[in-house]
């Protein structure tokens, strides 16, 4: 069942116009908040969704794109739902006792004064990002329901098989309903715990299409517009709010990077030897002005703070005149907002940029126990970095050896492996010289 | 719907209760969940040391075991069952309970229905 509603972009429906499926991207996620909202069940809401979609497949093409599409899909996918609750007694009548009890608790909202759709999106984020579900699944989830993907690009965003990933789905929608975890927007007071859960959903979503945990590319930017995308609706459906903004921001910043993260052959390049010229310019401005409006009128978030420190990347000509002085200050913030070892791993990075790789080694030694570090590849290779500079090849070579066991991707393992034949020649020259240093890539790729 | 609230205590203290909440939070809360209308059952568990293990063996055999103690630290003090909208508001009563404070631990889950 859960293949069959998944969406108009399968194989057999190949060759239909490409312009009638751009449509249903955006509008599936609006359907489906609708219809889950109306009758507070998710498969029977996909289910209509995906009818009314295929539907319109048929009818537009012949009949011309109705002047407001995703009115005609909403009717067409409740009459759906309504003729299928007619055959399905014992079905409508818990979906009747559902309906009762939601509206109950959160009255439909009245579509606005001519007569569009209101957009329910935002109660969908909440539910794919609740609690209560397992944390691996929410973002699968979020892809499905709000992003528009289908099961099995899903499963392909997260490296799993289809099949693993459509018993995770289902799961996940079985706990939603016999949990029954609402489809309602949490109020303002419950707003501070759990928007933040939301916004990690997204930003978990980013960073897997960023810097792809496992696999031959280091970059899946499918996937990291994907986040953009989603970020963007969040923040059209919360204009108050300022982390959305400052999380929009961030993704932004550090996407707007991606031309230049990887050569012509898939090769990680660090942030010192990116070409800068190819960075996205226009993409860095409008994440510049996010940063503006999240760190604008109230305490900083750390999504705004982590967009803060991006910024001050993507402004600087190179390494060298980057306002290092600034960036500590920022990760001092954001490790008041986040203690986390990950935080104060970058902060070390900075801090060997601002006062030189010595003092930068004396942070990261003292994270040396951490638990949350160890096996976490950054780590030993910023200390690799920072101990080929201070010219201690020998430690440098061991600790390149330790991130190669650590590290997931092709194209981080061919960086590090050329980190480690440079130390361990250098160690086996006995030289004392440090040159050739090509550091920083935990200051510059990892704005976590 | 209805949900049955699970409170775990952490520690057990000499007399067997959580030893991080007093006998007037809980009857401030019993009160509370009573006075709102959503109360369907609730008990609260004697002692640990009270209680009893049966089991029946292919055989038919009974054999009637002490315990069990508290081997692992988790041990069930009691119950509520309550009928409430939606998981949200199960999840908020199931916090405002002091047995989820301290050690403690509260589980909420849905009872299954079979009705319909």
């Amino acid at each position: 069942m859960d293949e069959r509603a998944a969406g108009p972009d399968e194989p057999a429906r190949a060759g239909v116009d490409a312009s009638v499926e751009s449509v249903f991207r955006e509008e599936r996620g609006r359907l489906l908040a609708s219809l889950s909202r109306r009758f507070g069940d998710l498969d029977l809401a996909e289910e209509v969704a995906s009818e009314a979609i295929e539907a319109a497949l048929v009818h537009w093409p012949v009949d011309g794109v109705p002047s407001r599409p995703g009115a005609w899909l909403l009717t067409t996918a409740r009459r759906r739902a309504v003729d299928r609750l007619r055959r399905d007694r014992t079905y409508a009548a818990r979906l009747a006792v559902l309906q009762v009890e939601a509206d109950r608790a959160d009255p439909a909202p009245a579509a606005d004064a001519d007569g569009e759709l209101p957009d329910e999106r935002l109660q969908l984020f909440f539910t794919c990002a609740h609690p209560a579900l397992p944390a691996e699944d929410r973002g699968a989830l979020t892809l499905r329901c709000l992003a528009g993907l289908t099961t099995p690009e899903v499963a392909r965003a997260y490296l799993v098989p289809t099949a693993t990933m459509a018993q995770r789905i289902v799961r996940a929608k079985k706990k939603i309903r016999e949990a029954r975890i609402p489809f309602r927007v949490p109020g303002v007071d419950e707003l501070p715990a759990r928007l933040p859960g939301v916004l990690q959903v997204l930003y978990s979503i980013f960073t897997e299409g960023y810097a792809a945990s496992s696999g031959p590319t280091l970059q899946r930017s499918d996937l990291a517009e994907e986040a953009i995308r989603l970020a963007r609706i969040l923040r059209r459906l919360l204009p108050a709010e300022r982390e959305p903004a400052g999380l929009l921001g961030l993704m932004l910043l550090i996407h707007a990077r991606r031309a230049a993260r990887t050569d012509a052959a898939g090769a990680l390049v660090l942030l010192a030897d990116q070409d800068r010229g190819r960075w996205d310019r226009a993409m860095i401005e409008e994440g510049r002005e996010l940063v503006r409006v999240a760190l604008t009128g109230g305490p900083p978030g750390r999504y705004g703070v982590q967009a803060a420190i991006a910024a001050l990347h993507d402004e600087a000509a190179d390494l060298t005149t980057t306002d290092w002085p600034q960036v500590v200050a920022l990760y001092d913030v954001l490790f008041a907002l986040t203690p986390s070892p990950i935080v104060a791993l970058n902060r070390a990075v900075a801090v060997a940029m601002r006062d030189g790789p010595e003092a930068g080694l004396v942070l990261l030694d003292a994270l040396a126990d951490e638990p949350r570090l160890r096996g976490h590849h950054p780590y030993p290779a910023a200390r690799a970095e920072l101990l080929y500079r201070c010219g201690r090849f020998a430690e440098a070579a061991v600790a390149y050896r330790e991130a190669l066991e650590q590290v997931g991707t092709d194209p981080e393992r061919a960086h590090l492996s050329r980190g480690l034949a440079a130390a361990s020649a250098a160690a086996g020259a006995g030289s004392g010289s440090s040159a050739g240093s090509d550091s920083d890539s935990a200051a510059g790729t990892r704005d976590g | 719907m209805k949900y049955m609230l699970l409170i775990h205590s952490g520690a057990v203290d000499a007399e067997g209760g959580a030893p991080e909440c007093g006998v007037e939070e809980w009857m401030a809360y019993d009160k509370e969940v009573k006075d709102a209308g959503i109360f369907v059952s609730g008990e609260s568990l004697a002692d640990l040391v009270t209680a009893t293990t049966v089991r029946v063996g292919e055989a038919g055999e009974r054999t009637v075991t002490d315990g069990p103690f508290a081997e692992s630290r988790e041990v069930l003090g009691g119950f509520y069952v309550i009928d409430v909208p939606d998981l949200d508001v199960a999840l908020d009563w199931a916090a405002r309970c002091p047995g989820a404070r301290g050690s403690g631990a509260m589980v909420v889950r849905p009872i299954a229905d079979f009705s319909v």
